[in-house]
């Protein structure tokens, strides 16, 4: 009996374990993996992003020059930033605010060069 | 007295997941017991049609919304099984830091909501309170708090240095001094006793003979534990089973208890052997042949069948998670005991029916 008192004293004398959300919060640890964004500048349009994503939220049209990605369908598990061979993908640790309106990030690039083109023996140009 | 039918789930306060029992009592003792499934699935193996092989370790992670490094291990382990690949040995250490980290906060989970269900509050809100360090741990070191997505099929995706393997010990220090200040409360005091103790009991032939697995299994006085054949680094790393012989409510919960702090310790010995080098290997070519995979998670063994023909798609990938082992348990423990008890025997089990349902 009463094996938890001096828990509860304690928790009396020391600080609060919660913080007052929204007001208070934390900032996101460095690792974190966040909302996914494109430096379309640096982005060849190769669509390797497309094609690894496993909820598939990416799409790329190379005719249109048009790279797309659902946030709504994305996982955050981070495959297309290690796959990007440019190293235009990345993630922001924050994570993506709540919206009233599925909005789709659309972005306009261009291609710079022959894309490359991952097979099982090697790298063969497309 | 005459027979009443009453529907437990699939929502009810005491069930974080949807689970339906028909409970048949008469006069508050329950007499017979049956389930009903299939409130959540989603149809993963099938997905397996059309993800790649390798986009099917994001699949199957999220196949449990709890434990989803052991998952992904496992599907690795028997995809790397098949292609014949060797894992760097750096990569199947923190395979096991991961994989039991994720083991302590799904037990500090399953230890509050086990304390919520006969109405202790407080003691639900401390195990909760601890477990958030934990989910810091994991936040910190892969990225994200439960889905952390480290497993590819060759190895690991993310390292830790020396400064983050000495931030993660020093945690874990606290962690351990807060768990064992608890341990007090939640195995000697009264309120937890009265409603624990001798409550859905399986007896160690019963246990066997419906083919449990996990905490339950060796709840009951069967020393099984899936960590003894040595995946990954395990074959390195001493520990012992934990194993109780009383089969109620009460020995599951030591069980788990204890097991936190074995994950501990098999935290502490994976960080002071773990060797440097690569974290993965390149993997060329497809999977072929078919395969059984077998890991120890949470609730207990999981079992991955998969088979491939040669192209990027699976063949057939089957997932047997320990839910689904673990439910003929309740069935067995129910009958003949009070309807107040049904919520705490139903948590003991620690019922994923995600998982389950796949």
């Amino acid at each position: 009996m009463f094996t938890f008192t001096s828990n509860i004293l304690k928790n009396f004398l020391s600080q609060r374990a919660t913080r007052r959300y929204p007001f208070e919060t934390r900032s996101p640890f460095d690792g974190a993996r966040g909302m996914l964004l494109n430096h379309i500048e640096k982005c060849n349009l190769c669509s390797i992003c497309a094609v690894k994503c496993p909820s598939q939220c990416i799409t790329v049209d190379r005719k249109a020059s048009t790279w797309e990605c659902d946030p709504f369908a994305c996982v955050y598990c981070g495959i297309c930033v290690d796959a990007c061979p440019e190293s235009a993908l990345y993630q922001k640790p924050e994570y993506r605010q709540v919206a009233e309106k599925r909005e789709m990030i659309s972005l306009k690039g261009e291609i710079k060069k022959k894309v490359k083109k991952e097979t099982d023996n090697g790298i063969e140009s497309e | 007295m005459s027979k009443t039918i009453i529907p437990f789930g699939p929502q009810h306060p005491v069930l974080p997941e949807p689970l339906h029992l028909k409970l048949t009592v008469e006069d508050e003792v329950v007499t017979e017991v049956i389930p009903a499934l299939g409130f959540v699935h989603r149809g993963l193996e099938k997905l397996s049609e059309i993800r790649d092989f390798h986009q099917m370790v994001q699949v199957v992670e999220r196949v449990c919304g709890i434990c989803s490094v052991i998952h992904a291990m496992c599907y690795c382990h028997g995809i790397e099984e098949m292609m014949g690949i060797e894992v760097p040995p750096r990569a199947k250490f923190l395979r096991v830091i991961w994989s039991e980290l994720h083991r302590m906060q799904s037990h500090l989970l399953w230890l509050g909501l086990f304390a919520d269900s006969f109405g202790f509050e407080a003691l639900f809100m401390q195990f909760w309170k601890i477990r958030e360090k934990v989910m810091d741990i994991s936040e910190s070191t892969t990225g994200n708090r439960v889905i952390v997505s480290v497993n590819v099929v060759g190895g690991v995706r993310r390292d830790l240095n020396s400064e983050q393997i000495s931030w993660i010990l020093t945690l874990l220090k606290e962690i351990e001094q807060e768990i064992s200040a608890l341990k007090k409360t939640l195995l000697t005091d009264y309120t937890v006793t009265k409603r624990t103790v001798g409550k859905g009991v399986l007896t160690k032939h019963q246990a066997y003979g419906i083919g449990t697995v996990g905490p339950v299994l060796r709840g009951s006085g069967v020393v099984q534990d899936t960590r003894t054949l040595g995946y990954a680094a395990f074959n390195e790393l001493n520990f012992e089973p934990v194993v109780e012989s009383d089969g109620d409510c009460y020995a599951r919960t030591k069980v788990r208890f204890r097991e936190t702090l074995q994950s501990i310790d098999l935290i502490r010995q994976a960080m002071s052997k773990i060797p440097n080098g690569e974290i993965n290997v390149k993997v060329k070519g497809k999977p072929q042949g078919e395969v059984v995979s077998r890991v120890e998670q949470p609730r207990g063994e999981l079992l991955y069948y998969i088979k491939a023909d040669g192209n990027k798609n699976l063949d057939r990938l089957r997932i047997r998670t320990p839910t689904f082992a673990n439910i003929p348990a309740i069935l067995t423990m129910l009958p003949g005991m009070y309807l107040s008890d049904v919520p705490v025997i139903v948590l003991s089990i620690d019922p994923c029916i995600s998982c389950t349902e796949r």
